[in-house]
C-alpha cells in the first residue's frame, strides 16, 4: 500500500482491544483523511480515549491492523504477511503521531524551551541552535513567549497546556491527537488552550484527532464528528449533521443530556 | 609510666598511626558507596525487566545478600573464593562486599524513587519517541534520583561505620589500626576510645547534613 493523497493517514481495521472482562474497542473500523479534524464524542468510559491511546502506542490492540500513513503501526511486512512489530519499526511509525494529554505530562525538572527542545534535539538530532530556534517559534505561537525559562510548577494549567501542544508540535506530526486536554483545566482557562488548538486547526495540514467534552467547540473546528459507544462507532457525519439532526437513538438521547446544561 | 586513667601522651602519640586507619575507612567507604550507588541502580532496572529470565535471578540474588550477615559474606570473598582461584587483596575484596551488600539496600530505595515516577512522564517519553534509554537518561532519573539522595545520605553513614567489620578480613581500617595499637602495647583505652571518637566526629555531622537534605526535599 503506497501512501498517496487520497489514502487516508490512519486506518483502524478490525481493531478490538479488552481490559478484562472490559471491551473497549469493538472490531473498530475507522479512517482519517490527511489534515482531517475528527472529533469523538460520547459517553466516559465509552472506549474513546483508548483510540488515541492503541494509536499513540500506550496500549497495544488484541486484535486488528492500524495503518499510519500506509505503513502498519503495530505490525511489519515480512513477505506477503503481518507479523508483530519490532521496536524500530515502531518507532519509525510513531514518529508520525504526536499527543496533547488530558494531565499535559510536561518534564517538570524541565524548562519550558527544554520541554521542547528535548525531543527534536534527542530524537530527530536536531542541531540544538536550531530546536531552539524552533521553540521560541512555537512557544510564541502558544502565547508563552514570554515563559521560555520557566519551569511547569511555575505555570497556570492552561499555560502547561499550552507548552505541552509546543512540545507535541516540535516533533512535526503528521497527526496530532488531543485527549480531554481541557479536562483538567479550570473553567477560565480553558478558552486560552481551545484557542490555540482553533488556530491549529484552520492552519490546516495536519490531521487532528480529539476527544473531548467541548461540544461547542467540536462543533466549531471538526471536519467530522464521531459518536462512540460501547465500543463502536454509533453514528458519524459532519458536525450539523450529528448535533443538529442525529438519526441514531443513543445519539439522541447523549446530546439530550449533555446539551441540555 | 603513669597509672593514670587516659594517658594522653600515649594517645597523642599513636593518633598519626590511627588517622591513617581512618584514612582506609574513609577510601574503603567512598568506593564502596559509589559502588553500592551502582549495583543498587543495576540490581533495580533488573527487577523491573520485563524478562523473567532476567528479573527473576536478580531479584532472588538482591535477597539472598540482603538477608545473609555482611560478615558472612565477607568470609566467603576473603577465605572461601581464593580457594577457586580467585585472589585479591583484603582492601579490594571488602571493599566490593560491602559495596555489594549495600547495594541489595539501595536499590530499594531506586526501586521506590523510580515507582513514584507518574505513569503520565513513560507515557510522554513514549508519545515523543524517545528511546528507552534516553527515557532513563534524559526524563526518569533526574526526576527519581533527587528525591532519594536523603535515604542514599543515610546508607552512606552507615556504610562508614559498617567498614569497621572489614577488620575481620585483615583490612587495616580504623578498628583494626586501634586493635593493632592496643595489642602492641597492651592499653587498648586509649585506641578504642579515640577510634570512637573518630567515627563520631564524621558521622555525627555527616548525619545532620542528611537530616537537612531529608528536611529540604519534604519541602518541596
Amino acid at each position: 500500500m503506497q501512501a498517496n493523497s487520497s489514502d487516508p493517514i490512519v486506518r483502524f481495521e478490525n481493531v478490538t482491544k479488552a481490559f478484562g472482562e472490559l471491551t473497549v474497542l469493538r472490531n473498530l473500523d475507522f479512517d482519517v483523511a490527511p489534515a482531517e479534524k475528527v472529533t469523538i464524542v460520547g459517553p466516559s468510559g465509552s472506549g474513546k480515549t483508548t483510540i488515541l491511546r492503541v494509536l499513540m502506542t500506550l496500549e497495544k490492540p488484541d486484535d486488528g491492523v492500524i495503518w499510519v500513513d500506509g505503513e502498519p503501526l503495530w505490525h511489519q511486512k515480512s513477505g506477503s504477511k503481518l507479523v508483530p512489530a519490532s521496536e524500530k519499526h515502531l518507532r519509525k511509525v510513531r514518529g508520525n503521531i504526536g499527543m496533547v494529554f488530558q494531565h499535559f505530562n510536561l518534564f517538570p525538572h524541565m524548562t519550558a524551551l527544554r520541554n521542547v527542545t528535548e525531543a527534536p534535539i534527542h530524537v530527530l538530532k536536531m542541531p540544538k541552535g536550531d530546536a531552539e530556534q524552533r521553540a521560541v517559534e512555537l512557544l510564541n505561537h502558544v502565547g508563552l513567549g514570554d515563559k521560555l525559562g520557566h519551569y511547569p510548577s511555575q505555570l497556570s494549567g492552561g499555560q502547561k497546556q499550552r507548552v505541552a501542544i509546543a512540545r507535541a508540535l516540535a516533533m512535526r506530526p503528521k497527526v496530532m491527537l488531543f485527549d480531554e486536554v481541557t479536562s483538567a483545566l479550570d473553567p477560565e482557562l480553558v478558552g486560552e488552550v481551545l484557542n490555540v488548538i482553533r488556530e491549529l486547526a484552520e492552519e490546516g495540514e495536519m490531521a487532528m484527532l480529539l476527544v473531548t467534552h467541548e461540544m461547542g467547540f467540536a462543533r466549531e473546528v471538526s471536519d467530522r464528528v464521531v459518536f462512540f459507544d460501547k465500543g463502536r462507532v454509533v453514528e458519524q457525519g459532519p458536525p450539523e449533521q450529528i448535533f443538529g439532526n442525529p438519526q441514531n437513538e443513543r445519539t439522541k438521547s447523549f446530546f439530550n443530556a449533555v446539551l441540555r446544561h | 609510666m603513669s597509672e593514670q586513667f587516659f594517658d594522653w601522651e600515649y594517645a597523642i602519640g599513636f593518633m598519626p598511626t590511627l588517622l591513617e586507619g581512618l584514612w582506609v575507612t574513609i577510601q574503603v567507604t567512598v568506593v564502596a558507596f559509589i559502588l553500592a550507588a551502582i549495583l543498587g541502580l543495576l540490581m533495580a532496572l533488573g527487577r523491573r525487566s520485563d524478562n523473567p529470565w532476567i528479573a527473576q535471578p536478580i531479584g532472588a540474588i538482591v535477597e539472598f545478600i540482603r538477608s545473609t550477615p555482611l560478615l558472612v559474606q565477607l568470609f566467603i570473598f576473603f577465605y572461601v573464593l581464593p580457594r577457586y582461584g580467585l585472589r585479591m587483596p583484603a582492601f579490594i575484596v571488602g571493599t566490593i562486599a560491602l559495596g555489594l551488600h549495600y547495594g541489595t539496600y539501595t536499590s530499594e530505595i531506586y526501586r521506590a524513587g523510580i515507582d513514584a515516577i507518574d505513569r503520565g512522564q513513560w507515557e510522554a517519553a513514549r508519545a515523543l519517541n524517545f528511546s528507552p534509554v534516553r527515557t532513563w537518561v534524559g526524563i526518569v532519573l533526574p526526576q527519581a534520583i533527587p528525591p532519594m539522595i536523603p535515604a542514599l545520605g543515610n546508607y552512606l553513614v552507615a556504610m562508614f561505620k559498617e567498614s569497621a567489620q572489614l577488620s575481620a578480613i585483615t583490612v587495616v581500617e580504623l578498628t583494626l589500626t586501634a586493635r593493632t595499637i592496643g595489642t602492641q602495647s597492651f592499653r587498648f583505652l586509649e585506641p578504642f576510645t579515640m577510634a570512637g571518637v573518630l567515627y563520631f566526629l564524621i558521622s555525627y555531622p555527616s548525619s545532620l547534613v542528611v537530616q537537612r537534605l531529608e528536611k529540604r526535599y519534604a519541602g518541596k
